[in-house]
């Protein structure tokens, strides 16, 4: 698994974690680092003052060549025995061979000191190198399993004599490691506390993150209208991503509507020339048939089963005729312009029905002038919309019919509160004879037709108990 | 690796200076009706309470106050007696023989019953190839005080006597003015070798094994005169009798018994100079040298 796949609830503590080890990393070398020249100086001052306590009594010891004094000196100074630090005490004499030191087994009297080991030969030549100079000198090199401090021993301004004392470098070991307990404590301490912190931070970049992948992974499955997405909306980066996921989830039931509505007017007009080619194929074979038979019964004598049967051969090619032309549905540019007591007009036709079921029809006519618009489309129109709605309202229910003519354009909003149309029917609600259609199943699929014919636009929204046709027409010369 | 080391440091130096220059007043005026007893590292036991148990216990069977003075060298104690400002002094068969006109032996000391003891040539338990005093040429020597006979004369005879003459002979020798500290310098290995009484070292044996046990003893040398107590020669008669009684009953009484266990000594005896002659002929041949 790589770290870019781990999630931010992990992530986020960890990096948290990490950040604390670095940062206690830093502190404890910073730390280290002072505690270690702290040492530094501390064993420097140590030196010094052992040096001035010494500064009578070891001479003195080494001029008059009391080994045994000058051993019991610098066995004093060495510290108690038990005693965590190590000094290494060597007294040089003026040759540079050991006089005598508090480890006389390894660095044994009367020696030189760069017989034992490299470390100790680099100290002798410091030591050596500081004659002349009779201040107290600390060498340290790195590696060296010690610091030292070079002392000359001085009667009457003389050096007759160099003490050199060594610390061990692993004294700085129990201050290192009570440092790094001390800062793991801190940084565990912080981390413990921090940890919550940081699961709680990860889960606050996370959860909104997981709801839009969950929601994301939805889109194309689902229609974008019954995506629910509950995320948080706001102005951090979070909030942004919320926005525009609501915004896009919107765009996209947007275009699925008008990729909805383009194929449905699309299936609509194809229905339409169908229908219309159709009609006008079966209207002229209709016409010859109906002239002949109509010719054939002035024409011709025949006996009473013959009438009877051209009768009944006539109704039925009339009712064929009938049919064709309701779909045939054309304009009749003979009709006058619309005016505003061809409105009243329908609400009168419609108040018989609308009593007989209780109903509260609201009428809007805010039409004041004749338009120029063909009164006989719009009045089918208003007709067909307002009955349907008489029909689909439940008793005592309320049908709402609004005209209006703004802007260069006239609009009929009908309305009622009958049960929805469901979602099924919807998509098949303005072709002929669909399913579920009420009537001759023509009356939609006219009114879409007269709508086109007029270049305007018709609307259906049903929904929250509320069905309502918006018809737009605009108001041109057509006249 | 603080400020408070360095007080114990500078502390521990002053106690040494105390010990080592050990300026005890006179508390005894001089012609006082008291004895004033001189103690040198001869003995095992050095330690403050051990003398003042012994001060104590000396008064009491004197019936007169006692002092004992405690120097770093047996030449100051040997000069404190010649001068008269002691009465008696503890002191080692050398320094008693090369004033013999001035001093008198008081008692000897029984060690495991006898009179005698040797010196003991040891070297630091770690070295185990040194087999003889002549495998530690040109090594770092310790003696003990320069009138020792086992931590000084012995050594010198032992050389002079191969013909070899011991001022060259090693590469450094330095005293430690105390047998017990010889033997702590081998152990710790500032020396490589050094000569020690027997008595201190099989009383350290007993008593500090640890101590000890971190040297090996190369070589013994015949017996000797155990380092006797001795008095000024011009001393009260009646005065030396006391003393001399109450030191020889020491063992056939309580507290002189657990006295003597301390040092461990046996007891006193009346001595016999000729207990020393093997000494007084050490002396002749190494003061003529090689």
């Amino acid at each position: 698994m790589m770290l870019g796949d781990i999630s931010y609830r992990v992530k986020v503590p960890f990096i948290l974690t990490l950040v604390i080890l670095i940062t206690a990393s830093v502190v404890t070398l910073a730390l280290t680092w002072r505690a270690y020249e702290e040492l530094r100086e501390e064993a420097f001052h140590n030196a010094v003052e052992i040096g001035s306590v010494l500064s009578n009594s070891l001479p003195n010891a080494m001029l008059h060549d009391d080994l045994w004094g000058a051993y019991r000196l610098v066995q004093a100074a060495e510290g108690w025995p038990g005693e965590a630090s190590s000094r290494l005490l060597v007294v040089l004499d003026r040759d540079g061979l050991i006089y005598v030191s508090n480890h006389p087994r390894e660095l044994a009297v009367t020696t030189p000191l760069r017989s034992h080991g490299a470390e100790l030969a680099r100290v002798e030549v410091e030591a050596l190198r500081l004659t002349g100079n009779l201040d107290p000198r600390s060498y340290e090199h790195k590696n060296d399993q010690r610091l030292y401090v070079i002392l000359p021993m001085l009667t009457d301004g003389v050096a007759i004599g160099t003490l050199i004392v060594g610390y061990d470098r692993s004294l700085f070991w129990p201050r290192f490691i009570s440092i790094v307990e001390r800062v793991v404590m801190s940084a565990l301490v912080v981390t413990v506390l921090l940890l919550p912190l940081g699961w709680f931070l990860g889960n606050r970049v996370v959860s909104p993150l997981g709801q839009l992948a969950k929601c994301m992974s939805m889109v194309g499955h689902e229609k974008p209208e019954e995506i629910v997405c509950n995320l948080r909306l706001g102005d951090d980066e979070i909030g942004q991503l919320g926005v525009s996921f609501q915004k896009m989830l919107l765009e996209l039931e947007e275009k699925e509507q008008l990729e909805n509505n383009m194929l449905t007017s699309e299936r609509l007009a194809a229905v339409g020339r169908l229908a219309a080619g159709v009609a006008h194929e079966i209207n002229n074979p209709l016409g010859g048939m109906l002239n002949a038979l109509n010719t054939f019964r002035h024409y011709s004598e025949t006996d009473d089963l013959g009438r009877e049967t051209f009768s009944l051969i006539e109704r039925g090619l009339q009712q064929i005729r009938d049919t064709v032309s309701a779909l045939l549905v054309e304009a009749n540019p003979r009709s006058h312009s619309l005016s505003p007591k061809d409105i009243d007009d329908i609400r009168t036709l419609l108040l018989p029905d609308v009593n007989r079921k209780g109903i509260e029809l609201v009428w809007g006519n805010e039409i004041t002038d004749n338009i120029p618009l063909p009164s006989t489309p719009i009045r089918q129109l208003l007709i067909n919309l307002s009955l349907n709605a008489v029909q689909a309202s439940n008793e005592k229910g309320m049908v709402q019919c609004l005209v209006d003519s703004k802007n260069g354009i006239l609009s009929m909003r009908v309305e009622n509160e009958g049960p929805e149309i469901p979602k099924a029917r919807m998509m098949h609600l303005f072709e002929p004879f669909a399913d579920g259609a009420t009537g001759n199943g023509l009356g939609l699929w006219v009114s879409y037709q007269l709508v086109h014919l007029l270049d305007g636009k018709i609307k259906v929204r049903s929904e929250n108990g509320k069905t309502r046709f918006k018809v737009e027409l605009p108001i041109g010369e057509r006249m | 690796m603080t400020r408070y080391t360095s007080i114990r440091v500078m502390l521990a130096v002053c106690v040494i200076t105390v010990l080592s220059v050990s300026s005890t007043s006179n508390a005894l005026a001089d012609g006082a009706k008291g004895y004033r007893i001189g103690l040198t590292s001869v003995i095992f036991a050095e330690g403050t309470s051990f003398v003042n148990d012994w001060r104590i216990y000396l008064a009491n069977h004197l019936q007169a106050p006692v002092e004992i003075v405690q120097r770093r060298t047996y030449r100051e104690v040997t000069d404190l007696l010649l001068a008269g400002d002691l009465d008696a002094a503890w002191l080692c068969g050398s320094p008693y023989l090369r004033h013999r006109d001035e001093l008198e032996l008081l008692n000897v000391p029984l060690f495991k019953g006898k009179p005698l003891y040797h010196s003991y040539i040891i070297v630091p338990s770690s070295d185990t190839k040194t087999q003889k005093l002549t495998d530690l040429k040109k090594k770092v020597f310790a003696y003990s005080d320069p009138d020792s006979n086992s931590g000084y004369l012995y050594p010198q005879l032992s050389l002079i006597s191969l013909g070899i003459d011991p001022k060259h002979f090693f590469a450094k020798t330095f005293f430690t003015w105390s047998h017990r500290d010889v033997v702590k310098a081998v152990a710790d290995g500032v020396a490589q070798g050094g000569a020690v009484d027997s008595y201190v070292w099989e009383t350290l044996a007993e008593k500090d094994p640890e101590l000890s046990k971190r040297t090996r003893v190369v070589s013994k040398s015949p017996e000797y005169g155990f380092p006797p107590l001795v008095i000024r020669r011009n001393l009260a008669q009646q005065r030396a009798e006391n003393l001399r009684n109450v030191l020889i009953h020491m063992s056939s009484d309580n507290t002189g018994s657990k006295i003597l266990q301390r040092l461990n000594l046996d007891g006193f005896v009346v001595g016999n100079e000729a207990l020393y002659d093997s000494i007084a002929y050490s002396i002749g041949i190494v003061e003529k040298g090689i």
